[in-house]
């Protein structure tokens, strides 16, 4: 693919398409959202290191335990929480089954094959996700002892191995949600002055000073998450001043941490390791061992969320595991960077401008009065 | 299902309208409203509306009144100047005037209601710090900026015939370089136009506001005729009938052009089950009664051979009509940004149809 097509869609090394040489390589997020216990010490974490002012009034919201709201110009790190019945969890397995029978082809290297000796071992949905890494008791001991016979009519996980236990009435969905840092993203492409850049790791950066406000990325984040500060911004500091009204905010992945080689503060200060920062291939390879993890645990739930890189977006740099559709967490179902589109609409609306200048000479030539 | 007594504390779901594809279903509570992605399934099965508490997925534009008005500004500001191109070659010495003074006058409205617009005002000169191709924005700041350096020297060189400077001195030589320029800068006029009546569409479609995005094959053509339409009608109001033929003519062929463009983007948006906001609220008010006008603008302008009277009449329907369309447009987008069902059922849906044909490579969703 030629560099200017590169530019717009596909897959590609946005660092290197932004004229960086050397760069260090591309970094990312991996928020894994069944371990998020929801403890919002990432929103806490991103606004003390950033500064950011409150977002106005301190009002309830009434959803769950959510009353952030939603990603914007003083958040830049949101705690989605979703309730949900038994009916709905057994919706999410069958469309998370439904993924896995559409047979997509893997993304990038083949998935490791689950370790022999816990296949033997019944799945269950009696239990909590189980641990990640090898940390705390494993899944497999809990169950072990169980006579997996009695459960056999629940049926079995995408591998084929038995069920056991039975699906929980209730559960509660946390995510931490970030800045997605795609590929092509929308509200850099869109940006009149180039306030917005694309950083050597990959990610895409404000420069406060040169924003001059206009606005249009705020409407191109096919996300919802880059937006303008208002004055209903409430300063924190002792001099009462909000800085950068006006201006379009985002999360930076903490570009002034990571030119001093330190991680993000949200990924240092997480308790439960739900969001990981790293090189963003060692991250996708994660998701990947972990959503595999999750499966042969019966989970089917489990699907992974920006990891494609032939996605509207060319595959983001934030790769979150969610446990359902990924719309009830507030995310677009299939995101497209509107900019991917540009050549076909500066095309048509070359033929309507070149239209215009004909039905213009058509209107004096026509009739010569 | 309940799970607390306190359960019923909650609000009804408001929010999540129903969809009118899944009319016979089930009543949904505060606890299965997400509905279920596994049903019997068809070749392409229904997409199923769920959001996150009915917050919006993509942020509506922050914009206000002073880009639609700009829409229309601009898009008058461009027709005007190719009335002007057309009534200089051809010799039409009031339709020239006046309409060279009008594309001036809305190229400075333009200007100041982009700069009032922006969140740092002071800021507008960062625009011109660079040359973006991929942002319309980017493009079109040069567009009105050249436009705008055409529309100054043909202002300024009708001023000087207005005023009639002597032929000797330094307002003579000024006299004699303006009257050089303004065959180029009458040309260049009429070439920056073209752009700068539709790229005002891209400029819309080129964002993730479902109504926008997706009328982007139909919006350039809505814009080209809207302008067409305002700036003779804007004509028919100033100059008198003598002269304004080609500006009747031109006015007629933007009300065909944009009653059809605008047509079809409806047709087009209807068929993705988008055609909600164009139709409701005060968009589909302000759009309802641009058609009328339109119409009768139309009609007026068709009819308006002698009569100024009909002539001042029609030609402000025909430049409201158009103003009304940028207004309609813009509000009808930032409504289906504000709704969650106009962003998550149009993807649901293309992504259910690539399924079906076989693409399972291209979804933001995997699972291996």
């Amino acid at each position: 693919m030629g560099y200017l097509a590169r530019q717009l869609a596909g897959r590609t090394d946005p660092a290197t398409d932004a004229g960086w040489q050397e760069a260090p390589g591309r970094k990312g997020f991996f928020t894994d959202t069944s371990i998020c216990i929801g403890c919002k010490a990432c929103e806490v974490a991103c606004k003390e290191w950033n500064a950011l002012p409150m977002d106005g009034n301190l009002d309830l919201t009434g959803n769950s335990y959510d009353n952030t709201g939603d990603l914007g110009a003083s958040t830049w790190r949101h705690v989605a929480f979703v309730e949900q019945s038994q009916e709905r969890i057994v919706a999410a397995r069958e469309s998370g089954r439904r993924l896995v029978n559409l047979g997509m082809p893997t993304v990038g290297s083949p998935p490791p094959s689950p370790d022999p000796t816990s296949r033997a071992v019944p799945a269950g949905y009696g239990m909590p996700p189980a641990p990640a890494e090898e940390h705390g008791p494993s899944l497999g001991d809990l169950l072990a002892e169980k006579d997996s016979a009695e459960y056999r009519h629940l049926g079995t996980t995408v591998e084929g191995t038995a069920m056991v236990g039975p699906l929980p009435e209730f559960r509660w969905l946390m995510a931490s949600d970030v800045c997605k840092h795609c590929t092509h993203a929308g509200c850099l492409d869109v940006c009149p002055t180039g306030a917005l850049f694309r950083s050597e790791h990959g990610t895409v950066v404000v420069q406060p000073d040169v924003c001059n406000g206009c606005g249009y990325c705020v409407g191109a984040c096919p996300f919802g998450v880059i937006e303008r500060r208002t004055d209903s911004a409430v300063s924190v500091r002792k001099d009462g001043h909000v800085p950068d009204v006006g201006v379009a905010q985002k999360c930076t992945l903490c570009y002034d941490r990571l030119s001093h080689d330190q991680e993000p503060a949200c990924a240092q200060t997480c308790p439960t390791t739900s969001i990981r920062f790293g090189p963003l291939e060692e991250m996708v390879d994660l998701a990947r061992r972990r959503v595999s993890q999750l499966h042969e645990q019966g989970f089917t739930e489990a699907r992974l969320y920006g990891a494609n890189d032939d996605d509207g977006v060319g595959g983001t740099g934030s790769v979150f595991l969610l446990l359902d559709e990924p719309e009830v967490y507030g995310l677009p179902p299939d995101p497209v960077c509107a900019t991917s589109r540009l050549g076909e609409m500066f095309r048509t609306a070359g033929y309507a401008g070149a239209g215009l200048l004909g039905a213009a000479a058509l209107a004096f030539l026509g009739r010569r009065s | 299902m309940t799970t607390s007594p306190f359960d019923s504390y909650r609000p009804p779901e408001s929010s999540v309208r129903r969809h009118r594809r899944d009319g016979g279903r089930r009543p949904r509570s505060w606890l299965n409203r997400e509905g279920g992605g596994a049903r019997e399934a068809p070749a392409v099965p229904d997409a199923e509306f769920s959001s996150y508490y009915g917050r919006a997925v993509v942020k509506p534009m922050p914009w206000k009144a002073e880009i639609p008005a700009y829409l229309f500004a601009g898009g008058v500001a461009a027709g005007s100047g190719l009335i002007a191109t057309g009534a200089a070659a051809t010799g039409r010495e009031l339709l020239r005037r006046n309409s060279r003074l009008t594309a001036m006058g809305a190229v400075a409205l333009s200007g100041v209601l982009l700069v009032a617009d922006l969140g740092r005002p002071e800021r507008f000169l960062n625009m011109l710090r660079t040359v973006k191709l991929t942002s319309p924005m980017s493009v079109g700041t040069w567009i009105l900026s050249g436009y705008a350096a055409c529309a100054g020297l043909t202002t300024a060189s009708e001023i000087a015939r207005l005023v009639s400077l002597p032929e000797h001195g330094v307002q003579g030589v000024a006299a004699r370089v303006l009257g050089a320029l303004d065959m180029p800068a009458s040309a260049g006029q009429a070439l920056l136009a073209p752009p700068l009546a539709a790229y005002t569409a891209v400029l819309l479609s080129d964002t993730a506001t479902p109504v926008w995005f997706e009328s982007r094959h139909q919006l350039p053509f809505v814009f080209v005729g809207s302008a067409a339409m305002a700036s003779g009608g804007v004509q028919l109001v100033l100059t008198p009938t003598a002269e304004t033929g080609p500006a009747r003519r031109f006015a007629l062929i933007g009300v065909a052009t944009e009653l059809l463009a605008m047509q079809r983007l409806e047709d087009h948006l209807a068929e993705m089950e988008l055609d909600e906001p164009l139709q409701t609220g005060a968009a589909g008010a302000k759009l309802r009664l641009a058609r009328a006008l339109a119409v009768a603008g139309g009609l007026g302008a068709l009819a308006a051979g002698r009569s100024r009277v009909v002539a001042v009449a029609s030609g402000a329907a025909l430049a409201a009509a158009s103003a009304l369309t940028r207004f309609g447009i813009v509000e009808a987008g930032i409504a289906s940004a504000k709704d969650p069902r106009y962003t998550v059922d149009p993807q649901k849906r293309r992504l259910e149809r690539r399924r079906a044909s076989g693409r399972v490579d291209d979804g933001a969703v995997t699972v291996r």
